[in-house]
């Protein structure tokens, strides 16, 4: 019994915390553009990247201050999302897609390759860019704290507290922006860009517009994920994280304000209560061994979040927030 | 279009239908006649896709404030124009001016903020949004719809209501006020493509542009919809729209251009039309005057007998058209690709 009360304590401190954070930026932004606008990005780690390699680089190989770092790696995304938007936003969406996944993966490549080194570190990456950041905490960051069963260190604790105010801050942004004029003709190019045009919109400044927006919030989720870490390795951003920021956009429900965020805290939930489960229900015996080793726990949780999607996409397709009217549309 | 477009009596106003027809009455019928006040004047415009040629226009003027009714068969290229005059396309060569604004090399948004507003042959109704959404989208020149501005409602506030009210207005027009907080992509075919045409009012536009505005309307609602048209020309506004049905082109357009293989190839009162041996060629194909052999012509005659006492049979004297058709073969039918001719 104890072991599961254990389980859930640290799955709730998984669910709160930075990693939570870094998704729920991402899929925010993600959100933007997929669930408002209708454009595939499929490289919002890339954002992500840009935005903690541009704290990290800017301060620990140029000596730069922290704030001049957020400011580096923001620019920086949005340098790159005016750069993949420009040529394939007159496009159809599949091509945005097409280079955004390749642009994610190109970059990493490139950020670990032995030429970018100087700058990045190569595969090792950077470390040691956030003390100025930590040092800002109101309390004591070398002591450890409990809170509802979880022990979180001072550090830790700062970054997930500044991390959900900007989750908060997204999310307000984005409730403000989706109900007025400007989030109605977002939602209209969703549903058909063509119409939009014909009623007097620049339907590319608006998919921009949007472009950039998301990328800022996963240039946020990837800062805060550096800083979370205290490192910035290139493989850190691996796509797949932008698969996962999809599962929790589509678990929490799109084109709402709230769903990329409980998505994002659920999904990091259901993973770490998994695994911690698994494990316990290991090493007591209870599961055997020939069954299943502790080996294969790290693989065996997505597996169980694979049929927890497919479940709910049977059950309740429009997600946790969604509206099932709204889904069934697209049925017609 | 007025910003109030509550219901005047029609005797209170000038009649502008009356006045174009009139306008337009003593033009000669040939293609590329000059027209008295012109609205869109389109010169030597030509769009080619590979080897094919889909328009190639020489001439071609819309008078302002009537209703011009664009026909030809499939292929013809009505909608391939349709698309070039809207800045959805883009042509190889050739010059068209608004108002004498030249509309060459506009992308679409600039072509509709000067007031040139199309629908679209397969509805585009934005299924998630709401019906009221819809329309808002329709207001121009609005305060909310720049990124800064939405953040402050202030700005945009008083500016949404306006529009509301007279997006309410409008759908109340169109009958479909009960609807306004239904999703659009629940409303049946004929429903939306009057919510495309009341967005489309929003705009407050100079020109409407209408491609198939009857497509896949059901009969009942065909008669609402063409009484909407026509309020639109009430309002001032030139309405040009492409069309299969004879019937309908005859109800209500002022002029009729008949396109055929890309090329206009008549221009006239929709009267004039059926009794061109141009158009009559397009619709039936050039051979129907061909030598017939004796057992032809004993079967056409026959069908024709028939359809004479079939016409007989309906009240209603028999326009041009149908004469010509009954007189024809039966093809005229498939001719014009199968269209429905609800009557």
């Amino acid at each position: 019994m104890s072991d599961l009360l254990d389980a859930l304590a640290i799955a709730l401190k998984s669910g709160l915390g930075f990693q939570a954070i870094f998704f729920a930026l991402l899929a925010i932004g993600i959100n933007v553009h997929f669930g408002y606008t209708g454009l595939l990005n499929f490289g919002q780690i890339a954002f992500a990247m840009l935005g903690g390699f541009g704290i990290a680089i800017s301060v620990s190989k140029w000596g730069m201050p922290f704030w001049v770092g957020v400011v580096v790696g923001i620019v920086a995304a949005i340098v790159l999302a005016l750069l993949l938007g420009l040529p394939t936003l007159r496009l159809r969406a599949d091509y945005l897609a097409i280079v955004t996944i390749a642009t994610a993966e190109g970059l990493r490549l490139l950020f670990r390759s032995v030429s970018a080194t100087p700058v990045t570190n190569g595969t090792r990456g950077l470390s040691a860019f956030n003390q100025s950041f930590i040092a800002l905490a109101p309390w004591d960051t070398q002591r450890r704290y409990a809170i509802l069963g979880t022990s979180w260190s001072g550090g830790e604790l700062w970054v997930a507290t500044v991390g959900w105010i900007l989750v908060a801050l997204a999310s307000l942004l984005v409730y403000q922006l989706m109900r007025s004029p400007w989030g109605r003709v977002l939602k209209a190019i969703r549903e058909d860009e063509d119409a939009v045009r014909a009623l007097g919109k620049n339907v590319y400044s608006y998919k921009m517009q949007a472009l950039v927006l998301g990328a800022v919030f996963g240039a946020l989720g990837g800062m805060v994920y550096a800083v979370g870490t205290g490192s910035a390795i290139p493989d850190q951003y691996q796509n797949a994280n932008t698969f996962l920021a999809y599962a929790a956009l589509i678990l929490g429900g799109a084109a709402r304000v709230l769903g990329p965020v409980v998505g994002s805290i659920i999904l990091l939930f259901i993973l770490q209560f998994a695994d911690t489960g698994l494990r316990s229900l290991i090493s007591n015996g209870i599961i055997p061994d020939t069954l299943l080793s502790s080996t294969d726990v790290a693989q065996i949780r997505f597996v169980l979040v694979g049929i927890g999607l497919m479940l709910l996409l049977v059950f309740r397709p429009q997600g946790i927030f969604g509206d099932r009217r709204e889904v069934m549309l697209d049925a017609r | 279009m007025p910003a109030d477009p509550s219901p005047v009596p029609p005797a209170d106003r000038p009649a502008p239908a009356r006045l174009a027809q009139a306008a337009l009455a003593d033009l000669p019928w040939q293609v590329g006649v000059a027209k008295p006040d012109p609205a869109l004047v389109v010169d030597g415009v030509t769009r080619t896709f590979g080897g094919l040629t889909a328009v190639s226009v020489d001439h071609l003027e819309i008078q302002r404030g009537g209703i011009t009714g664009l026909i030809g068969p499939n292929g013809a290229g009505k909608t391939t124009l349709f698309n070039l005059l809207t800045g959805f396309d883009q042509p190889d060569t050739g010059t068209w001016t608004f108002d004498g604004q030249s509309l060459g090399k506009l992308s679409p948004h600039k072509v509709a903020r000067l007031g040139v507003v199309r629908t679209f042959q397969l509805t585009k109704a934005l299924s998630r949004l709401t019906v009221m959404q819809n329309m808002l989208l329709g207001a121009q020149d609005q305060n909310g719809e720049s990124f800064l501005k939405a953040l402050v409602p202030g700005t945009w506030r008083r500016q949404e209501t306006a529009n509301t009210e007279r997006a309410m207005e409008l759908l109340t027009r169109f009958k479909l006020d009960a609807k306004k907080d239904d999703f659009a992509g629940i409303l049946s075919g004929g429903q939306r493509k009057l919510l495309e045409m009341a967005r489309a009012l929003m705009s407050d536009p100079k020109v409407v542009m209408l491609d198939e505005p009857r497509a896949g309307v059901n009969p009942a609602l065909t008669q609402s919809l063409l009484g909407h048209v026509k309020d639109l020309r009430e309002d001032g506004m030139t309405v040009v729209f492409v069309e299969h049905d004879m019937d309908v082109v005859r109800d209500i357009s002022d002029w009729v251009v008949v396109m055929a293989a890309g090329k206009i190839i008549a221009e006239g009162p929709p009267e004039s039309i059926s009794q061109n041996k141009d158009v009559v060629d397009a619709y039936l194909g050039a051979h129907h005057d061909a030598p017939l052999t004796n057992e032809e012509e004993d079967r056409v005659l026959a069908e024709a007998e028939a359809a004479i006492a079939r016409e007989e049979g309906v009240p209603t004297g028999a326009s041009p058209a149908e004469t010509l058709s009954s007189e024809r073969t039966g093809s005229h039918r498939s001719a014009t690709d199968g269209t429905d001719t609800t009557r």
